[in-house]
């Protein structure tokens, strides 16, 4: 609450210095305005600039990180009630004083006696010190705004040049922006990697990597997994592979053969009917192909393949019957083939460009040369066309095997290492949203697991994206 | 023959008048023509590029096509095997005989068309392969040749009439794309010589060469004429008066005129045309 | 010569070729085939898609209600403590009152009746009771949904033919269905409670109006950030960066950043925003923060692209009249670019409206039956919901699943229009 009031005075702060330094420039310049340098308005800027961003950043900053600050503050000296908790009852402990201080939902723990003095005591302590801090920010945030006052004022004189210093602002504003495009990547990787390292202290990995039990449902304590073995990726891996490759089996030739149509022998009324249309499937949110696949193409397949296993029951192929007759809903043929009517307008899309990025002079010495347009197409423009469609679908690859909700919707949780298309397999995908969507704290190895997961999943599709990337840049060199 | 002048005259108020302007003909009329063209219009989209167009193609000569730039000749050598059909909105009206036969008539299949009638453009486009699949690929399609030995000949006698074989004859498996721009242009000759074509159509192949290879191509071309008829669209004069037999000229999309070479460089019959070769516009 | 096989007249040449004209032909008819077959293909799905969503849910858009007078009888409720009473067994009586039949000593008919009453009615009458103590002892009359099976029943879904053991109501329950849609008691209309309710247990009483307000403050703190930030980041590479290997590897990154999967962002968002910075989960606020990472490598190339597109002549000519790069930057080339940013910046946003994954791993997935109250408090977003109802058990929560994608749909194609319509009215062709 103090944190807007402050926020709000800066900024009617910054706005008056803006208008004083505004007008006293501008009567500096005793009514010749040309002898400034800059327009006025860039004085104003300029001083309010440096009244309003210093002392800004610094609020934001306490904002953001004063939480964290008075927790830990909170942590130091604790009373002997309290050391003879376990770290987990310590969190809990720890969080309650904060929740009663802040006014928020405390747990339902019941203290007593000694505990509930340090309760009371901590949670005294944890309002004093946000106090503190917010008082604080405060103060130092006014201190920093006078004291900007005091620099930039002076320096507003006609022959000052304002507006080149306003623009360094804006450069440091624009560089700020395009590290957080940077900042990002390394926030992922920083992220993924640390709390993976924390993983891998308790699970080791190789036993992650190439380990093929695949069962996290067990009671982790610090001392009981080193044989459990229950932590191998392998089977999610290949359930990843297989679904991806139903996805691709049906997006491939469908994408590709739509984009020939499309830039080859469709006319421009086709062509603008028909891209639109595939736009549509393609902005479809992927919980709606979930939805899609969980409640209409799985019982769909399911009815049909027990229909055929009813048929062979009894009759020479009897097991393959009996095997029919009990597939489920979420085998890997049903997420497999809606990702890959959802990857269809992705392929297409990018073929699309590949294939008009081939010269039409290479089109043009087939077609004068007798061949048939199909000729054109499978002999000239395709082959040349090649690396870029062959990264196409790498970049299909990547999406499918990132993808997330269909595969969490309409496939299973059982994982096995199986190629088989009407088995029930798990993706590595649909493991990080079990691991992370259910009651558990942060750090046990079961939550780490997925941040595992996470780092491989992000490694993989970052070669996949590389490599097709560079290879659509080698490809456009030839081109242009 | 003042009616000449006359029936130039005439042919300013568009009036067909195609036999009195195209003297080469009327030289030798016994000799039918190659291709013949007679009243061809071509339209794209709503703009009109070739107007009342009439001309007499030889057999086993070279016919140049002069003009400004913009003034139908790509076009009028496009119309002739049907590549404007891979324009959308293209019209052609008229007729185009090759060897009697109108091109545009529905019982004639373009693939057949351009299998008579080769073309090689502006700027060499080998394909991306290697320099026998470039030549093997027209009689590949084409089925011209029916075993492995038979194409290999094809290719090395194609390469032969296109006197590039001693060049690549080591590294008939490297890419097209490897040559240089003279080279190229004479593989993209040898994969049309390929399939045996009557006509071979050119649209300005030297433009993108430098002066040596150019010379190289029009020794090329003056070879090739005792086989085929050979029209080539060309922006330089000096070289149409190098190497064709017959030039016509181009102008607004009309032709203007057309003769032997040396009647047209040297006397001819409208002011347009001289004003062309002497460099008053263009 | 070695090509003596080859036909060289002209005429067998002719033969030859023609002789696999047909063959040819043929190839080519099919080749096309192949192709306007892929396009049918592709789009029957996306029919089959629309069409699938719009039959399963636009039942939901018609609920039945039941109007029953309800005696508040002061007998069994104190005045000073209305909460006690059991509203919903005084309006299972006045229903059965209404269908003229007698309980049995042990109220099982009442509780066969409340099986089919919305207990929205019962909450109604002590809303009602504790706003206005004095109707206690009158007869109100009261109007609600009847239980999602209930209204399922007059829809179709629940049909007679079918076993009553496996059917959730019985033949008596049908028999009183009928009965008091004959009287008048059941209606009809227009569901409009499911705009503007949020989510509920019940699936009668359920509604999206929770998971819109979440989408749209989740959406403005996405928009505030990556827009912004986005076409600032893109302006600074594509007009000022130096053109050296760092920005090189900047655009590398930026590239490969738009191809991460969603949910490595929701990995990130969990262990920045909500493990180190204590951002509130399930908020709007982190969502946004998340969902803005997402956008910025997408908003900057679209913003790049349209950058790209202003000719350099235009830059020139302001720099000539004495114009500063940032000059020239923010009052020409930059206003000549915002059709293509903003067209950019609005399909950057309708992608971000249709994200689950991320949203799981912050920890939307809890039950929020009300609208968020503020940008921190505990909120959900379309997708989410409709994930969430999509693993619930009860059948009339599948009805509303697909009327709540259809609510989805609708917003991201009105977006899409929109992106359409600025791309079209605004965009220059240079």
């Amino acid at each position: 609450m103090l944190t807007w009031i402050a926020l709000t005075a800066l900024l009617l702060f910054s706005i008056a210095t803006y208008m004083a330094a505004r007008r006293r420039v501008v009567a500096a310049a005793a009514g010749k305005p040309t002898s400034l340098h800059s327009l006025p308005g860039y004085y104003g800027t300029y001083a309010a600039l440096w009244v309003g961003v210093p002392a800004a950043l610094l609020v934001l900053l306490f904002a953001m990180f004063g939480p964290r600050l008075e927790a830990g503050v909170l942590r130091t000296d604790p009373p002997a009630a309290v050391q003879a908790l376990t770290a987990p009852q310590q969190d809990v402990f720890y969080n309650d004083a904060r929740a009663i201080a802040h006014g928020g939902r405390p747990s339902e723990t019941i203290y007593d006696g000694a505990l509930k003095a340090a309760l009371e005591e901590k949670a005294a302590q944890s309002q004093r010190m946000s106090r503190l801090i917010e008082y604080g920010s405060v103060g130092l945030a006014a201190i920093l705004a006078l004291a900007g006052a005091f620099v930039a004022y002076p320096r507003v004189a006609p022959q000052f040049r304002a507006r080149n210093k306003v623009e360094g602002w804006i450069a440091g504003l624009f560089i700020a922006c395009s590290v957080t495009a940077v900042l990002t990547t390394i926030g992922i990787v920083a992220s993924l990697v640390w709390e993976s390292w924390r993983f891998f202290q308790a699970v080791p990995i190789h036993e992650f990597l190439f380990g093929t039990e695949w069962n996290p449902q067990i009671a982790m304590r610090a001392d009981q997994f080193a044989g459990a073995g229950a932590f191998g990726a392998v089977p999610l891996f290949v359930g990843t592979f297989l679904i991806m490759l139903i996805a691709m089996i049906v997006a491939a030739p469908i994408g590709l053969f739509s984009a020939i149509y499309l830039s080859e022998y469709a006319s421009s009324l086709t062509r603008s009917v028909v891209k639109p249309l595939l736009e549509i499937l393609a902005g479809v949110p992927t919980v709606v192909y979930g939805f899609f696949a969980a409640l209409t193409v799985g019982p769909l397949f399911r009815s049909f393949f027990n229909w055929i296993g009813a048929q062979l029951v009894g009759g020479p192929l009897d097991a393959l019957g009996q095997y029919l007759m009990q597939v489920q809903n979420q085998m890997a043929l049903v997420a497999g083939a809606v990702m890959g009517i959802m990857l269809i307008p992705f392929v297409s899309s990018l073929s699309d460009d590949i294939i008009n990025a081939v010269p039409q002079s290479l089109r043009d010495g087939s077609l004068a040369m007798g061949a048939t347009r199909s000729e054109t197409i499978k002999k000239v423009v395709l082959p040349a066309a090649l690396p870029g469609i062959m990264a196409a679908m790498l970049l299909a690859v990547s999406r499918a095997i990132g993808e997330t909700m269909i595969v969490t919707m309409a496939a299973g949780l059982q994982a096995k290492t199986t190629l088989n298309p009407l088995d029930t397999v798990t993706t590595v995908t649909v493991q990080i949203v079990t691991l992370l969507t259910g009651d558990q704290e942060f750090d046990s190895p079961k939550t780490l697991s997925a941040f595992g997961l996470g780092l491989t999943l992000f490694v993989v599709t970052l070669a996949l994206n590389i490599v097709a990337l560079r290879i659509v840049q080698k490809y456009r060199e030839q081109y242009d | 023959m003042t009616n000449q002048r006359d029936d130039a005259m005439a042919h300013d108020a568009a009036a067909p008048v195609h036999i009195a302007v195209d003297r080469a003909h009327a030289a030798m009329p016994t000799t039918p023509a190659k291709i013949r063209a007679r009243d061809v219009n071509v339209f794209y989209g709503e703009k009109q590029a070739l107007f009342d167009v009439g001309l007499d193609v030889p057999a086993n000569s070279v016919t140049a096509l002069i003009g400004p730039s913009g003034c139908g000749k790509s076009t009028f050598l496009r119309s002739i095997n049907r590549m404007n059909d891979t324009i959308p909105g293209a019209r052609v009206t008229g007729r185009i005989e090759l060897d009697g036969e109108d091109v545009n008539d529905r019982g004639i299949d373009p693939v057949v068309l351009r299998a008579r009638v080769g073309m090689v453009f502006q700027k060499p486009n080998p394909f991306p392969k290697s320099i026998f699949e470039n030549v093997a690929y027209g009689p590949r399609i084409h089925g011209l040749a029916t075993s492995k030995s038979e194409l290999e000949g094809v290719v090395e006698s194609s390469l032969k009439r296109a006197g590039l074989w001693n060049e690549v004859a080591d590294r008939l498996h490297q890419p097209g794309t490897g040559l240089s721009g003279g080279q190229q242009q004479r593989l993209v000759i040898a994969r049309a010589i390929a399939v045996s074509p009557e006509v071979i159509l050119m649209d300005e192949p030297c433009s993108a060469l430098d002066p040596i290879a150019t010379a190289r191509i029009e020794e090329l071309i003056d070879e090739l004429r005792n086989q085929y008829c050979i029209v080539i669209v060309t922006h330089s004069m000096a070289q149409a008066a190098r190497v064709s037999q017959k030039t016509a000229f181009f102008h607004l999309g009309k032709l203007v005129e057309a003769g032997p070479t040396g009647e047209i460089f040297t006397n001819p019959r409208d002011s347009r045309t001289q004003d062309y070769i002497t460099g008053r516009f263009g | 010569m070695t090509d003596a096989a080859v036909p060289t007249s002209a005429q067998a040449l002719r033969h030859t070729v023609e002789a696999r004209l047909k063959k040819r032909h043929a190839q080519e008819m099919r080749f096309r085939l192949y192709g306007r077959l892929a396009i049918i293909v592709a789009l029957s799905f996306l029919a089959l898609l629309i069409g699938r969503i719009v039959h399963q849910g636009y039942s939901t858009f018609v609920d039945y209600r039941i109007s029953v007078p309800v005696y508040l009888d002061p007998a069994r409720i104190d005045a000073a403590d209305p909460t006690g009473a059991n509203y919903d067994m005084m309006v299972a009586e006045a229903v059965l009152d209404k269908l003229d039949e007698q309980d049995d000593e042990f109220g099982r008919k009442a509780g066969k009746v409340m099986s089919i009453m919305s207990n929205d009615l019962g909450f109604q009458l002590l809303d009602q009771v504790r706003a206005d103590p004095s109707l206690i002892g009158k007869t109100v009359t009261v109007t609600g949904p009847l239980k999602s099976d209930a209204a399922l029943y007059f829809k179709g879904d629940i049909q007679r033919a079918t076993p009553q053991d496996l059917r959730k109501l019985d033949d008596q329950q049908l028999d009183w269905l009928d009965k008091l849609q004959a009287s008048g008691a059941v209606s009809s209309g227009f569901n409009i409670g499911f705009l503007t309710r949020s989510d509920s247990t019940e699936p009668e009483q359920a509604g999206v109006l929770g998971a819109i307000v979440g989408s749209a403050m989740m959406l403005l703190v996405t928009a505030l950030l990556a827009v912004p930030i986005g076409v600032l980041a893109a302006t600074y590479l594509e007009e000022f960066a130096p053109k050296n290997r760092w920005t090189d590897l900047i655009e590398v990154n930026i590239n490969n950043l738009a191809a991460v999967p969603s949910i490595v962002y929701g990995l990130l968002g969990l262990a920045v925003f909500i493990n180190w910075l204590a951002v509130p989960r399930s908020s709007p606020l982190v969502g946004g923060l998340v969902l803005a990472l997402m956008a910025l490598p997408t908003v900057i190339i679209a913003t790049r692209s349209a950058l790209k597109a202003v000719p350099p002549s235009i830059r020139e000519a302001a720099l000539g009249v004495g114009a500063s790069r940032t000059q020239t930057v923010f009052h020409h080339v930059l206003p000549l670019a915002m059709p293509g940013v903003m067209t950019g910046a609005i399909l950057s946003l309708a992608h971000a409206l249709g994200e689950t994954a991320p949203l799981l791993m912050i920890g939307m997935v809890s039950f929020v039956p009300g609208v968020p109250e503020g940008l921190t408090g505990a909120a959900t977003v379309l997708p989410v919901q409709v994930f969430i109802w999509e693993n619930a058990s009860e059948r009339g929560f599948h009805e509303r699943t697909a009327a709540a994608i259809m609510v989805l749909l609708v917003f991201m194609i009105v977006m899409n229009l929109a992106a359409i319509l600025v791309r079209r009215r605004f965009e220059r062709r240079w």
